[in-house]
């Protein structure tokens, strides 16, 4: 008796090695885009410019369904209002693009933006001061969702909200955010949001090398968002939360803070939100309260369930399939769209409850069971 | 009426006249119960006899409106429910709760000793001790040849033997056991008792339990509980033939 049967604690999970070769070629791929893009245009493998933004887009989806997937997936906590915390890491960079845009706004104010010029303000509000440093803007957009997680979760967690009942109230804080933003006297423009960016770090945004630079710092991003998770998912820490996830109130029993590992990891969890938000809105150019609306958590919610809820390599490839998928079909049939996607999540709830990567390693263990 | 296993070693539990009342229904009745270190007890008596209630109490979910409870020198009744867990008295339940998504050496880990910490856990890597210790607990439950098997695969006397291996995870010197065989395979019952008799003897261990087949099994000094108090203490063969036992068992 010994030693070996510990050992099986120190390795991954059945099924380990075919999520790694596959997280491979993903990221293989993703990173031949930029290069793919200096080659000369008519070369049959040269990707467009709009190829590069859109993929880094995902890049950044990708991002935050990692996120979702580390609460929602391994801590069972089910959170339909991650949307606003990845609205929130967007407005904080945002307010740093605004500052830069400098006097080259439409009324050219040295320091206001242009809203605040148009509501007649006098002065900059007193927290959109520092935003004009890029290090206090980027700090922000990570510490702004990590904070409101830490509050908003320790009061849930602390009074034991589970279950739907997190689920609602998480919809009802992304909501109240976005009715907020949309107010004018909040000071982060209203309806409109933030538009009109000119440069980032003194590189104008538009420039094709910005626009692989964003690209690489989102594909980097999101490696060392899932290596970060992948340590913390194999970790006893990991297991925690998936004890808490089996059965809450035996992991209290064992001595465990079940508050404190929620909080942990939802905060976390938002952080990781924030900076996938922070690098999607100088790729998209803008920032509204929409990006608040209860619809979008729910979207992310399903990329991570159509990838294969409970592994990290699942919610990554569900980000990008499902939308890949959304961007062929919004030019082929738009209206179509909402259907579909309602349509999908349906389909794998019933069907492939383990989504696609629980359809790729099946087909796998089949292969080897074969003989 | 008790006769001390090892002369002049203290008590490891000792209720003397604890009187438990549920709106004016007595679920104890000035009960009392020695149990010696190392000892393995098994309680028995008809549904309703306070079995359950008797071990709330010891585990402080219940506050007894009077009597004794101690633990070697701890009196019971002043703590709380964490306090007496971590005095080293662990409590099995009913119904087996493990983490099925788990395998049963991760079970086991999550109820090692040690630090609870979110950060600290966050790194926390087995020693050679922990090692060892799970690698005993495993044997010592039976459990090596499903180390590896995720919880929710094993069968439900496995799922028994993992949590009583939880238990001992945590070291305890006294370990309530509520019902373990209920619903289990013959063999399943017989291995049971096996293991019971097995952990018995570095701790103590009570055992609540209707089935006879495994009562029998245990052979050890049986106490047998009747509204609330104690009808009859002594080895299974001398209870079984006592009188006002059969009247409480088969006068019904
Ligand atoms: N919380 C409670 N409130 C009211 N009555 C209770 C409570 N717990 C137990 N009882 C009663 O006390 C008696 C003893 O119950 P219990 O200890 O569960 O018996 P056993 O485990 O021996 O079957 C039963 O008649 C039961 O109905
Ligand atoms: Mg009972």
């Amino acid at each position: 008796m010994g030693g070996p049967i510990t050992a099986a604690l120190a390795g991954g999970r059945a099924g380990g090695r075919a999520g790694r070769s596959l997280w491979l070629i993903w990221a293989i791929a993703l990173a031949a885009v930029p290069l793919l893009n200096k080659l000369p245009a008519d070369s049959p493998f040269y990707l467009s410019d709009f190829v590069v933004s859109v993929t880094g887009k995902w890049i950044c989806y990708a991002i935050l369904a990692l996120s979702i997937d580390l609460i929602w997936g391994y801590c069972g906590i089910l959170s339909l209002g991650h949307g606003a915390f990845f609205a929130l890491g967007g407005y904080a960079i945002g307010m740093h693009l605004m500052r830069m845009i400098g006097s080259r706004g439409v009324f050219g104010h040295p320091v206001l933006p242009d809203f605040m010029v148009f509501l007649n303000w006098p002065a900059l509000p007193w927290y959109w001061h520092g935003f004009e440093y890029f290090v206090f803007a980027a700090f922000m957009a990570l510490a702004v969702p990590g904070t409101l997680a830490l509050v908003f979760g320790w009061l849930a967690f602390r009074s034991r909200i589970t279950g739907v009942y997190f689920s609602i109230i998480t919809q009802a804080m992304t909501y109240a955010l976005m009715l907020a933003f949309f107010r004018n006297d909040m000071g982060f423009g209203g309806n409109n949001g933030f538009t009109g960016f000119k440069d980032l770090l003194g590189i104008p945004l538009q420039t094709p090398e910005m626009r692989s630079a964003l690209y690489v710092a989102s594909l980097l991003a999101l490696m060392l968002s899932f290596l970060l998770c992948r340590f913390i998912v194999s970790s006893k820490l990991g297991r925690v939360l998936v004890a808490i996830r089996d059965a809450e109130s035996r992991v209290r029993f064992l001595g465990y803070s079940v508050t404190a590992y929620k909080l942990f990891v939802f905060t976390l969890s938002a952080v990781l939100a924030g900076l996938a938000g922070a690098l999607y809105v100088p790729q998209v150019g803008i920032i509204n309260p929409g990006e608040f609306s209860p619809a979008n958590s729910i979207e992310a919610v399903i990329w991570v369930a159509v990838g294969g809820r409970g592994t990290l390599s699942g919610a990554i490839l569900g980000a990008l399939a499902v939308n890949g998928a959304k961007s062929w079909l919004t030019t082929v049939a738009p209206d179509l769209w909402l259907f579909v996607l309602g349509g999908l999540f349906v389909a794998v709830t019933v069907v492939l409850p383990n989504g696609l990567i629980g359809l790729l390693r099946r087909r796998k263990r089949d292969e080897g069971n074969g003989q | 009426m008790t006769t001390p296993a090892a002369p002049a070693a203290e008590p490891v539990l000792y209720l003397d006249g604890v009187t438990v009342t549920f709106d004016g229904f007595r679920a104890l009745n000035e009960l009392s119960i020695v149990v010696e270190p190392g000892e393995l007890r098994t309680i028995i008596g008809p549904n309703g006899a306070g079995k359950t209630t008797m071990m709330d109490v010891i585990t402080g979910k219940t506050k007894p409106d009077r009597g004794t409870v101690r633990f070697k020198q701890h009196d019971l009744t002043r703590l709380d429910e964490v306090r007496i867990a971590n005095l080293g008295i662990g409590r099995k339940f009913q119904k087996p709760t493990v983490f099925d998504h788990l395998t049963v050496v991760e079970n086991l880990e999550l109820a090692l000793k040690g630090e609870r910490r979110p950060l600290i856990v966050l790194f926390a890597r087995l020693d050679a001790d922990e090692r060892a210790r799970i690698d005993e607990v495993l044997t010592l439950v039976g459990l090596t040849a499903r180390a590896r098997a995720p919880a929710g695969l094993l069968s439900h006397g496995q799922r028994q033997w993992l949590e009583i291996g939880m238990l001992l995870m945590q070291d305890p010197e006294l370990l309530l056991i509520d019902e373990p065989v209920a619903g289990m395979t013959d063999h399943e019952t017989h291995e049971t008792a096996e293991l019971l008799r097995r952990i018995a003897g570095e701790r103590s261990v009570v055992v609540v339990e209707h089935d006879m087949e495994f009562v029998r099994a245990l052979a050890r000094r049986v106490t047998v509980l009747h509204e609330g108090r104690v009808l009859a203490e002594g080895p299974i063969d001398h209870v079984q033939n006592d009188p006002r036992v059969i009247e409480v068992y088969l006068g019904r």
